[in-house]
């Protein structure tokens, strides 16, 4: 116990703040080289100390409350914001040996929790600043996070569903032996999923295209208008520490956990553990080693999620909410019945790779070693493959038709996008007079 | 987090942590006047239920909690309170009537629950230690014996989700009627 507050203390602290300093770092370097800029580069190698520089900025800042505001609440909630995702670190396994709670049998559901309480903070904020803006964001961020949490957990539900555990350590031992054995590639309804999966938690998170809440071209700074020096910096803070847990979350679940794509770390733990004595030094290097491959799985996640931010433009609220219904959730059903109906029919070999099986032995992919099952299960396959394709078509017919047709303003503040270049003047001329 | 047995002390100081940020705010919610602080009282209310679950190893209990008080209810509280206060700062104004019909209300619930807890044993020391498990336990016990009750509950949800749909999309017509414009233009 002593040694779990230790662990917390000089590990996860530290660890939550480096990266935050490197995925604000990372952003605006990769914002600068999307946007034909340079971006922070020099303080330090390549700018990498300009977070640090930047938080001394920070620190000297005046703490600023505005007159209406409700001062407790104001002071509270950027707390209220960080501490659940600080929360969420102590449920993470970094290895196979690397878990703060091996047992912790409800481990991925503990997650979905935590996630859900950050909103609260959010909406205090915006609430408690007291002003049009902030509660602009905080209504969307309610609006929003209410809305995505639904196919969020559903996509969760169908890795979950498929690896047939929410024990983390449990799901990543599961993916020890090598890149078929990863939940991701096991059936074509969870790799959909994984897609779902992304997008609402890009949503969740409050990370462009659907920043809405702290959107800067309309509400200002949104949530976090009114605050100053470091409240404001643990908001950001909370998001790249959420960012991370998101990502995390998406390499246990769907890419493997700590697995390298070959399953040379689940062979070699397994062949470790297997005799009596393990040993120390070697268990150890194993152990870093999958850490190392965990936090560059999920740095990978973030880079694309930030790739993903400087690229697409942001949608309207009633689009974003749009996408969700009529869109991830009807999806998410789809798959949710797909996987389950896979788990019924495809004969699929179940266990912990290397001791229960061994996975590059394609004889055993199967259960029961029926020789022409896995013929089967490819035909099924492709089979499946097709109807993904034909759902991810629907998916982009709906976004399109969503964006063209349905989705139109009503009449009145529409803005005419049918202007012909010599009667445009006239013609939108007319539009305001009518 | 889990409690490990040998550290006595340190379970108790945390059960006395939890117990006291519960008790704490839980008056909280009662003794604020501004709606919105209490809301956010509850929150610290439920979050230190949340963590006495933890601390007796259900840790299922207490992502459910969390997902379903904190995540969900408390959020469709603050949301109804933001909507509907026309103040910013909105604030209970109770008369001296209602104070002393719901003083006598919980002094009475508050009477009724002390007798039931000193008049019925409890089990002293180790109750089994860690159940192995519980969420699978969980699972087969809800899709199995209580499946029945399980899916009454899903489908009175589905009526209330209908329902809800139902109201919301009847006004929207109506306003809809209301607002018609011709096509085109």
């Amino acid at each position: 116990m002593l040694l779990h507050i230790a662990i917390a203390v000089f590990f996860f602290i530290p660890f939550t703040s480096v990266i935050g300093m490197l995925g604000i770092w990372g952003e605006r370097r990769i914002a600068a080289r999307i946007q034909s800029r340079l971006g922070p580069n020099r303080v330090g190698y390549f700018g990498l100390l300009q977070s640090l520089a930047d938080g001394i900025k920070v620190i000297s800042k005046e703490d600023l409350i505005p007159a209406g505001a409700d001062r407790v609440l104001f002071r509270l909630a950027p707390y209220l914001t960080f501490v659940p995702v600080f929360a969420a670190y102590a449920a993470l396994p970094f290895g196979p040996d690397l878990s703060f709670e091996p047992r912790l049998s409800a481990g991925v559901f503990w997650l979905l929790a935590i996630l859900s309480v950050e909103v609260i903070g959010v909406i205090l904020a915006g609430w408690s600043s007291n002003n049009k803006w902030s509660m602009y964001g905080a209504m969307r961020e309610a609006c929003q996070m209410v809305c995505y949490e639904i196919p969020l957990g559903i996509s969760i539900i169908i890795g979950v569903m498929t690896a047939g555990t929410l024990n983390l350590l449990q799901l990543g031992n599961l993916q020890g032996g090598g890149i078929h054995t990863w939940i991701v590639f096991r059936n074509p309804f969870v790799f959909t999923a994984f897609i779902v999966y992304f997008v609402a938690s890009l949503a969740s998170n409050k990370r462009a295209p659907f920043d809405l809440p702290e959107s800067e071209s309309e509400l200002v700074a949104g949530y976090h208008t009114e605050y100053s020096g470091m409240r404001f910096t643990l908001f950001f803070f909370a998001e790249y520490a959420a960012m991370f847990v998101v990502a995390a979350i998406q390499s246990i679940l769907f890419l493997g956990a700590w697995n390298d794509p070959l399953g040379l770390i689940g062979y070699e733990h397994h062949r470790l553990t297997a005799i009596g004595q393990p040993h120390a030094l070697a268990l150890l290097i194993v152990n870093l080693a999958a850490a190392g491959i965990f936090i560059l799985k999920c740095m990978t996640l973030m880079l694309v999620q930030m790739w993903v931010r400087w690229t697409f433009p942001r949608p309207r609220i009633d689009q974003v909410l749009y996408v969700c219904i009529k869109v991830l959730l009807p999806l998410a059903f789809v798959l949710l019945l797909g996987a389950a109906l896979w788990q019924l029919f495809v004969p699929e070999r179940a266990g912990v790779p290397w001791m229960d099986y061994q996975p590059w032995n394609v004889s055993n992919w199967v259960h029961n070693g029926f020789g022409g099952a896995w013929i089967t299960q490819m035909v099924l396959a492709i089979i499946a493959m097709c109807g993904v394709s034909v759902i991810v078509g629907w998916i982009i017919y709906a976004f399109a038709s969503g964006r063209t047709d349905h989705q139109r303003l009503s009449e009145a503040t529409a803005i005419p996008h049918t202007i012909h270049l010599h009667t445009g003047l006239a013609a939108s001329a007319a539009s305001t007079n009518r | 987090m889990l409690a490990v047995g040998n550290h006595i002390a340190l379970d108790a100081a945390l059960f006395y942590l939890f117990a006291g940020m519960t008790g704490a705010s839980a008056v909280g919610v009662v003794a604020c006047r501004n709606i919105v602080r209490a809301a956010v009282c509850l929150l610290f209310t439920l979050a230190g239920v949340a963590g006495l679950y933890f601390l007796l190893n259900a840790e299922f209990l207490a992502a459910v909690q969390l997902v379903v008080y904190t995540g969900g209810i408390l959020i469709i509280i603050i949301f109804g309170v933001m909507l509907t206060s026309t103040s910013p700062f909105s604030r209970f104004e109770p008369r001296t009537g209602e104070v002393i019909l719901s003083l006598l209300i919980g002094s009475m619930l508050m009477i009724a629950l002390v007798l039931v807890i000193l008049h019925s044993p409890f089990p002293t020391g180790d109750a089994g230690g860690r159940a192995s498990n519980t969420i699978e336990t969980f699972g087969q016990l809800l899709l199995g014996d209580y499946l029945v009750p399980f899916e009454l509950a899903s489908v009175l949800l589905l009526v209330v989700m209908i329902g809800a749909a139902y109201v919301a999309r009847g006004r929207r017509a109506k306003a809809a009627i209301l607002m018609q414009r011709p096509e085109g233009g």
